[in-house]
Order: structure tokens, then sequence, then C-alpha cells
């Protein structure tokens, strides 16, 4: 376990080195840092002296050590744009796509374990047959496209709900002011939400269906039928049991389909969130602002992936056997 | 597969159709109108310049009075403009048709890529072994756990940022197809290279060896040709993702330019008129969008349960 856990560790720390090289490199041919600081109209003796002093003439190596530096303090740059500290922006961020995530989180968990369950019990029920037909489609609509469609039957048809901002919210502490307090919050809330969780949900419905079918074929789920036990004991605490570990590793790894999916329902519904300041930061041309997303993004990445990773190894111990020699 | 063909007496045609695919494909209903649907929307795409009654790459044939003018069944529709026209007086049928075919293309030539890549990587990391297999799917680990469509939106708006939009418009096709394309690969390398794991052990494998054939011959003509039919299954799936991506990327404005617009773009155009009611020039590309990604995911479906690889799951 030790060993696994150290090579998980080694791995993360190699990954996260990459992805402070890309932005580091980035950094370096994107935008003129002299030209956001002094203009054009300074000469070209000045703009040299400039240059030799904050170090822009130094070697590669040089220059990104001092880069690393930096970012292992947490100083990522000030953003041209708002004149700040490009990690206090996107912290700032932050919360509007935490609390989205984790609403189309609750959305996928609470829709997808009993429907998936439900059509692996009676896989040739009509209500089943319906679902994964549904299914089958969602899959086909673009996330984008959900979120659209939805802003037009329900913001622009019927007026029922808001289709951008995220309205009223209440202050909590910090940069942290929550949705979930006010009516006006839920209701911004809930359509992207929906949109968001709407791409994941056909994926585990189907995946939670196939694991829990297979485990209901296995040995001890039979030799739990030959005992007598209760069928709703069988299939929620025996079989879901190890249905959900496949689940687990699955849904660790969409975690960063879903930042990703993040920016897209962001823009569609104007959520003030990371993914939206960072397709706004891509346009003002923002370098700072643009590494910094990539940086926290990745380490966010990296830190899901390892945890959900370990998690399993803990979980399943024939994953150290076959990993562990490779 | 082609090879395969020349050693046989019996014509192609013939044995396709006596083949256990075709057998299923003439009693499954829902196979036949998605394979018909899929042959119809391709062939509109690979006919758009003859059928489209307009060219809506040419800016000097729209007229800014037709702007937004509904469909023609519609009360104020124009018999002129089938599905209506776009914010600058656009023919959304040609525009659609065009759009299409950007979509396909880019759809397509991105799985070959993927395709290509991962199928070299996945052989080489099967049939090798050892530390090389395990830097390489160490690697195909770590592509995974970053999303396609983060990296390609990384990607692309560094390189928007960098080159500027008019460079970025002229090259937007290579560039979706390779960054699609690249950030794939290892869906087929894990693929390939667990079939080749299984291919391996067997005994024709081990005569190839012995009869002294080199093992990139090996891996390509003996070894691969039995890997085919979950290539086939990861295929269809993944040209449906493409298209999904292509649409996601150009809808943030990181993909085709709207002068060359695909589906993607298309909707995105008309988002801004949603509002104002033109409903059509969103809904009708999206329809075309969806209906051509679900007829390629249900015969992917079907693919899968004919060949039914066992190594594919999700």
């Amino acid at each position: 376990m030790f060993a696994y856990l150290m090579k998980r560790l080694f791995q993360a720390i190699a990954v996260m080195f990459a992805i402070s090289l890309i932005s580091f490199a980035i950094q370096d041919n994107l935008g003129d840092p002299l030209r956001e600081l002094v203009g054009q109209s300074v000469s070209e003796e000045v703009r040299q002296e400039l240059r030799d002093e904050l170090g822009l003439n130094d070697s590669f190596f040089k220059q990104y050590t001092r880069f690393a530096g930096k970012v292992l303090q947490g100083d990522l740059g000030t953003s041209y744009f708002f004149k700040e500290p490009a990690l206090d922006v996107i912290l700032k961020k932050l919360p509007a796509t935490l609390e989205l995530v984790l609403g189309a989180t609750i959305i996928i968990i609470g829709v997808s374990v009993p429907l998936g369950v439900y059509t692996a019990i009676k896989p040739n029920s009509l209500f089943s047959k319906i679902v994964m037909g549904i299914s089958i489609i969602g899959i086909s609509i673009p996330v984008f496209l959900t979120a659209i469609l939805m802003i037009f039957i329900f913001s622009v048809e019927l007026r029922w709900l808001p289709s951008f901002g995220r309205g009223d919210v209440v202050h909590v502490f910090g940069p942290w002011s929550t949705n979930f307090a006010t009516v006006d919050g839920w209701l911004h809330i809930l359509l992207p939400s929906v949109a968001l969780a709407s791409i994941m949900l056909p994926l585990f419905i189907r995946l939670i269906r196939a694991e829990m079918m297979e485990t209901l074929q296995s040995e001890y789920v039979r030799f739990a039928w030959a005992k007598g036990i209760r069928p709703k004991r069988i299939w929620f605490v025996h079989a879901l049991k190890n249905t959900l570990l496949p689940v687990i590793t699955v849904g660790g790894v969409q975690i960063g389909t879903m930042v990703a999916y993040t920016i897209l329902t962001e823009t569609v519904f104007q959520w003030p969130g990371m993914g939206f300041m960072f397709l706004e930061a891509v346009n003002r041309v923002d370098t700072p602002l643009i590494v910094a997303y990539l940086i926290v993004v990745g380490f966010i990445f990296v830190v899901t992936n390892t945890i959900v990773d370990l998690i399993y190894g803990l979980v399943n111990p024939t994953v150290n056997l076959s990993r562990m020699d490779a | 597969m082609s090879m395969m063909a020349d050693h046989q007496g019996n014509s192609l045609f013939a044995r396709i159709m006596n083949s256990n695919m075709a057998y299923s494909f003439k009693r499954n209903p829902v196979a036949i109108v998605s394979m018909a649907i899929f042959l119809i929307i391709t062939l509109a795409a690979v006919f758009a310049p003859l059928i489209a009654p307009t060219d809506p790459y040419d800016p000097s044939l729209y007229d800014i009075l037709d702007s937004e003018l509904p469909p023609a069944w519609t009360n104020q529709g124009d018999p002129k403009f089938l599905f209506g026209t776009d914010d600058q007086g656009r023919d959304l049928w040609s525009a659609i048709l065009y759009g299409t075919r950007t979509s396909l293309i880019i759809g397509i030539c991105a799985v070959f890529v993927q395709a290509f890549l991962g199928i070299s990587i996945g052989l080489i990391s099967g049939y090798v072994g050892g530390r090389i297999d395990n830097i390489l799917m160490r690697f195909a680990d770590i592509q995974l756990s970053f999303s396609t469509l983060m990296v390609a939106i990384i990607f692309l708006a560094v390189s928007q940022a960098l080159f500027g939009s008019e460079t970025f418009n002229k090259y937007a096709l290579f560039m979706l197809v390779g960054v699609i394309g690249i950030a794939e690969w290892p869906q087929y390398a894990r693929t390939v290279r667990a079939t080749v794991l299984a291919e391996k052990k067997k005994e024709y494998v081990d005569s190839a060896r012995v009869l002294g054939f080199s093992s990139i011959r090996i891996m390509v003509r003996h070894i691969l040709p039995n890997s085919l039919s979950p290539i086939f299954v990861i295929s269809t799936v993944q040209v449906a993702n493409a298209i999904i991506s292509e649409a996601s990327l150009s809808f943030l404005g990181l993909g085709m330019p709207v002068s060359q617009p695909s589906l993607g773009s298309l909707i995105s155009s008309g988002f801004d008129y949603i509002f104002s009611g033109s409903w059509w020039i969103t809904t009708i590309p999206g329809v075309v969008l969806v209906v051509l990604v679900l007829v390629i995911n249900l015969l992917g479906d079907w693919m899968r349960d004919v060949l039914n690889p066992k190594l594919y799951k999700g």
C-alpha cells in the first residue's frame, strides 16, 4: 500500500510539474508584460533596462524557477483586467462554480442510482425501456443545446424560471456567497444544474445498470437468494454496495469532465463562475488570469484523481497487486 | 480487409450479405432506420454544393433585408428560404447542408487521427510489453484523466489568443481535427492493447514468430485483423463524441468561424436571437446535430450487441 501511495503521489507531482511548465510557456509567449506596464511610448533603451530589471532576459531555466517559486507561495501574478491578484479573482469565482457542480452532483446521484438499480432489476419492463431510450437520446444531445432548449422553454416561452445570473445570493463568509439560502437563488441555480447534470445522467444510469446486472449474476447474490434473504436487502445492501465501486472511479474521472462542461453551462447561463471568467480572460488576452486558471484547474484535477485512486486502492485490494508490480 | 477478400473465391458482396452482421441488421428495425437516416444525412452533406440553393460561404449572395425570416411553412415565411434565414440574411437550409458537411468531416478525420495514434500505440504497448508498455499506459492514464473537452478548450483558447482570430479562423478546421484527434487516442490504445494481450498468447502468433516474420508484420498483418471488432465499436461512438466536441467548441467560439459554419457555430450564432423569438436559427441546426449523433450512437449500440466485444464498457 505504501509503495502504491508513493507511486501515485510521485505521478501527481510529475503531472503538476508538466502543467506548470506548460503554463509558464504560455505566460512566456502570450502578450508582452512590458507593454502592459508602460505602454508604447517608452524608448527602446528604457525598455531594455526594464527587461533586465524584471528578469525577462534571464535564461529559461532561471525564469522558470522564479515562476515556480512564486506559484508555490500562492502568487499567480496580477490580472491585467481586474488589477487584482489572479488567484483572488479565481477564488472569488470558485464558489459559484462549486455550487453549480454540487447542484448537478446531487441531481445525478439522486436520479441515476434509483433509475440504474430499477432498470437492472427489471430490464424488460416498459419503464426500463423508456429510461434506456431516453438515456441514449440524452447522450446524443450536447450540454449547451440542452441548456439552450431549457432556456427557450422555461424562460422565453413559459417565463417560469430566470435564464441568466445567480440571482439573490446570501453572503456566508470570505468569498463564498450561497445560492441555496433564498427562493430566488434556488430558482436561478435550477436550470444550470439540470443542464450540467443532463450530460452525465445517461452515462451513470447505464453504468450503474451494467454493473448491477453483472453483480446480480454473481455467486454470492445467488447464495443470498438461496438463503432466503428479502429481495430489498439483496438489491440494496448486497448488490448495490459492490456496484458502487466502479461507479466511484468513473465518477472521479468525470469530475474533470464536469469542470469542462461548467465552461459550457456557465457560458449559456452567464453564470458568474470560473468557466465564464476563463472565456472572458481569453477574449481579453488576460495572460496571468489564463495561467492562473490553468494551474488552479490542473491542481483540482490532480488532487481529485489522486484521492479517487487512493480510495479505490483502499476499498479494492486487488488493485494493489496488479498495479504494484507494474 | 481487402486482402482477406483476395484469397476468397466468393465475391465480397456475397460474403457480406451472408455474414452474421447482415443477418442481424436485416432483423433490427432500429438499425435499419438509423442507417437510412445516417446515409441520407451523409449523402446530403457530400452533395451539399449540388443541393444547396445558395453558397453560404459567399457573403455577396445574401441580403440583410432578408435577415431573420422564419421558415417557409410559417405565416411570415418566404418560400425562397425553406428553413428561414439567419441574422445576416443567409439561407439556413444551405448553411445547414454545408455545416453538416463540416461537422462530419471534422468528426471523421479526428477519429482517423485517434485511431491511427491509438492503434499504433496500443499495438506496440501490448506486443512489446515491459517498460515501454508501462510508460505508454501511464501516459494514457494521465491523458484520460484530463477530459478531452478541457484540453481542447485550453489549447484552442491559447492558440486563438496567440495567433489572433484571423489566422486562427483560417486553420480552425485543422486545429479541431488535431486537438480532438490527439486528446482521445487512449480510448483506442487501451482497447487495442487489451485485445493484443489476449491475441498474443494464441498459437497462430507463435507460429508466425517461428516462421521468422518481423514484429511489425506480426502486429499489423496477424494481430490487428483479429482485433478489429472492438475497434469498429469504439469508432462509431468516437465519431459521435467528436461531432459533439466540435459543436461544443464551435459554440464557445473556439471552433469554426461563422463565415464557414459547422452545426455548432450555427447554433451559437442563433443563440443571441432566441430571446427575440427567432427560434429556428438555433433549433433547426440543433435538431440536425442531435439526429446525426443519435443515429450514429444507435448504430454503435447495435454493432456492440452484434460483435459483443467483452472489453468494451460504458
